[in-house]
């Protein structure tokens, strides 16, 4: 009970922080507009309707990489927030009290998780723009799929967090794996077409599969067959992803906590 | 082993860090409802002491209890019994002080019908309730200090840890946070835990340990730490030198020294030398003050060494005296 107040209490502060700072909240939006706007246009006007079976725009098809370019983006930053209060003297205040360490690091990972399932319900200002059909139950699938997704990639964060002591150097970490993760996901191409060496890095990361169940939330399951990620020639369908994503998650929140209650 | 009064008992504390011992088998007792003061320079193994008190580090050998819990085994009720100061600020910033606090007050568990009146009241004594909603990035250092002091009184702390609290503050500041801190002590019969490696903030003790290279070298009363150097300098201005010198010779068997000041006498007890001097004395007296061994000599006594390269400022001292000597005196 006690424990469950105190997560309650660091995940109230990161909300506050994040509810003051409402340029943060709307300058996220420039980085996917640049990239869903521009490149998508770009990459769209020059495929010209050749893009998969020709029914689909490609910033149809972006689109749901984008919003999971955006919770990956976002929830990163909840362990660049340890770094800061580490920098700035605020975690000892925290680390003092009379709370478990294992408390901390669920706070944190869960005021992470929140913030950037927000920025990511931010991005469906760009659904009409796009020119998709989401269903109430696509965006309510959509939304719970953003959750588990930034749980996961909040977790990881926490875990570098806790064993990383500069800005800087957690930075360049965080800009080291961020591009991977991003890249080597269909959130810009399918996954489905790829050369068996990319495509088989791709099935090993786990961004892949909450970006092909966004995908799937988004699009419809059928309008994204052809993209579809395969595991073992069973095509992933959003219950999977979400265990494999949750899955992943449970591993690194674990793993967080640990290093987190890790005492010098 | 425990007793009630001792409300802190270290035991043979060792910290290592690789090669480094920054803590080398320290033993000190701090008695319920004083001010314990932990004199060193700059990396003797103030600030890892407290660290291990306040559980943040743990020993590599020895024990310590606080509150009669063990820092090691029972680390969620020491925690609860103290409120810490650190030496580098420790507030978000980017909140407001009330936030800063509510933060405190729910990780503190202090309950919801009381903490509102607990905020007042910690915000009132520190003179910062008028700005309780003023995000903390627009507090001066001084200021935010006060808030930190605040904040670690909020949970009614039966020690409150203070290192270096007034570290890079404006001496009137400085002034302005030991009056405080001794208000604290007497209104609120706290315990205090303090770090400084300012001599002339050190004199508040009740008690000082001084710490060298790990190790704690001495503990006394800042009185009995300065009665080691020597005796008390008297120095009086009289109508004539001369006259007044042989006088002293004459009556105490003293050779007094003539310098720029006036005359000075080397006593014993200055305080009970000055009223017999002054009782029955001849030549005509303009003025006698009376000039105490420092806790610097202390230090340059114990360890041949200057404790520390820049000044702990004068006027925070004499305005810290004359603190002191309207509470009454006890910390001349």
């Amino acid at each position: 009970m006690n424990n469950l107040r105190a997560v309650y209490i660091i995940w109230y502060r990161d909300l506050l922080r994040f509810w003051n700072d409402k340029t943060r909240f709307i300058g996220s939006l420039i980085t996917p507009f640049f990239f869903l706007v521009i490149f998508g246009t770009g990459i769209g006007s020059a495929l010209a309707g050749q893009f998969g079976d020709g029914t689909m725009d490609y910033k149809q098809f972006m689109y749901p990489g984008i919003l999971g370019m955006v919770v990956l983006m976002n929830a990163t930053m909840s362990g660049m927030s340890i770094v800061w209060d580490r920098e700035f003297g605020f975690l000892k205040e925290v680390l003092v009290a009379p709370i478990s360490r294992s408390a901390v690091a669920i706070g944190k990972a869960l005021g992470g998780t929140t913030i950037a399932t927000a920025q990511g319900v931010l991005m469906l200002v760009f659904i009409p723009y796009v020119g998709v059909n989401v269903s109430a139950a696509g965006i309510f699938t959509l939304i719970a799929v953003m959750f588990v997704f930034a749980m996961s990639v909040t977790s990881l964060g926490i875990l570098i967090a806790s064993r990383i002591r500069s800005i800087e150097a957690f930075q360049l970490v965080m800009q080291l794996m961020l591009f991977p993760l991003l890249f080597l996901s269909p959130a810009l191409f399918p996954a489905g077409t790829l050369p068996p060496w990319l495509g088989i890095i791709v099935k090993m990361n786990p961004v892949s599969y909450g970006i092909d169940a966004m995908r799937q939330a988004v699009l419809g399951v059928e309008q994204t067959a052809m993209f579809g990620l395969e595991l073992f020639g069973y095509r992933m369908p959003i219950i999977l992803n979400l265990a494999v994503l949750a899955a992943f998650g449970a591993i690194m929140a674990a793993l967080a906590v640990r290093s987190f209650r890790t005492q010098e | 082993m425990i007793r009630a009064d001792r409300i802190i008992e270290v035991d043979d504390l060792v910290k290592k860090f690789g090669n480094l011992t920054a803590v080398n088998k320290v033993s000190l007792a701090v008695r319920a409802g004083e001010i314990f003061g932990f004199l060193g320079p700059n990396g003797a193994g103030k600030t890892t002491t407290i660290s291990i008190l306040c559980t943040l580090l743990r020993p590599t050998s020895g024990t310590a209890t606080l509150n009669g819990f063990d820092v090691v085994r029972h680390q969620n009720e020491v925690r609860k019994s103290l409120g810490l100061v650190f030496q580098e600020p420790s507030l978000d910033i980017k909140l407001t002080a009330m936030h800063n606090l509510e933060f405190h007050a729910g990780v503190y568990n202090i309950p919801r019908s009381i903490r509102r009146q607990r905020m007042e009241e910690v915000l009132k004594l520190v003179e910062l309730w008028d700005r309780r909603k003023d995000k903390v990035q627009n507090y001066s250092g001084g200021m935010r200090r006060r808030l930190e002091i605040a904040r670690g009184l909020l949970h009614h702390p039966k020690v409150l840890f203070l290192d270096e609290p007034t570290l890079g503050l404006d001496p009137q500041t400085r002034s302005h946070i030991w009056q405080y801190i001794l208000e604290l002590k007497e209104k609120q019969g706290i315990t205090i835990f303090l770090t400084t490696h300012y001599m002339d903030e050190a004199n508040v003790a009740d008690r000082i340990a001084i710490i060298d290279h790990g190790k704690i070298i001495a503990l006394d009363s800042p009185e009995a730490l300065k009665r080691r150097v020597g005796g008390d300098i008297v120095t009086i201005k009289t109508e004539n030198d001369e006259a007044a010198i042989a006088e002293i010779k004459e009556r105490f068997n003293i050779l007094a020294q003539q310098d720029s000041d006036g005359i000075c006498i080397e006593v014993k007890n200055g305080e009970e030398f000055i009223p017999v001097l002054a009782n029955s004395f001849k030549t005509g007296l303009r003025g006698i003050s009376l000039r105490r061994p420092t806790l610097d000599d202390v230090f340059m006594k114990l360890t041949g060494r200057e404790i520390r390269e820049e000044s702990g400022g004068e006027a925070v001292l004499r305005k810290q005296f004359s603190m002191s000597q309207a509470r009454g005196g006890r910390f001349t």
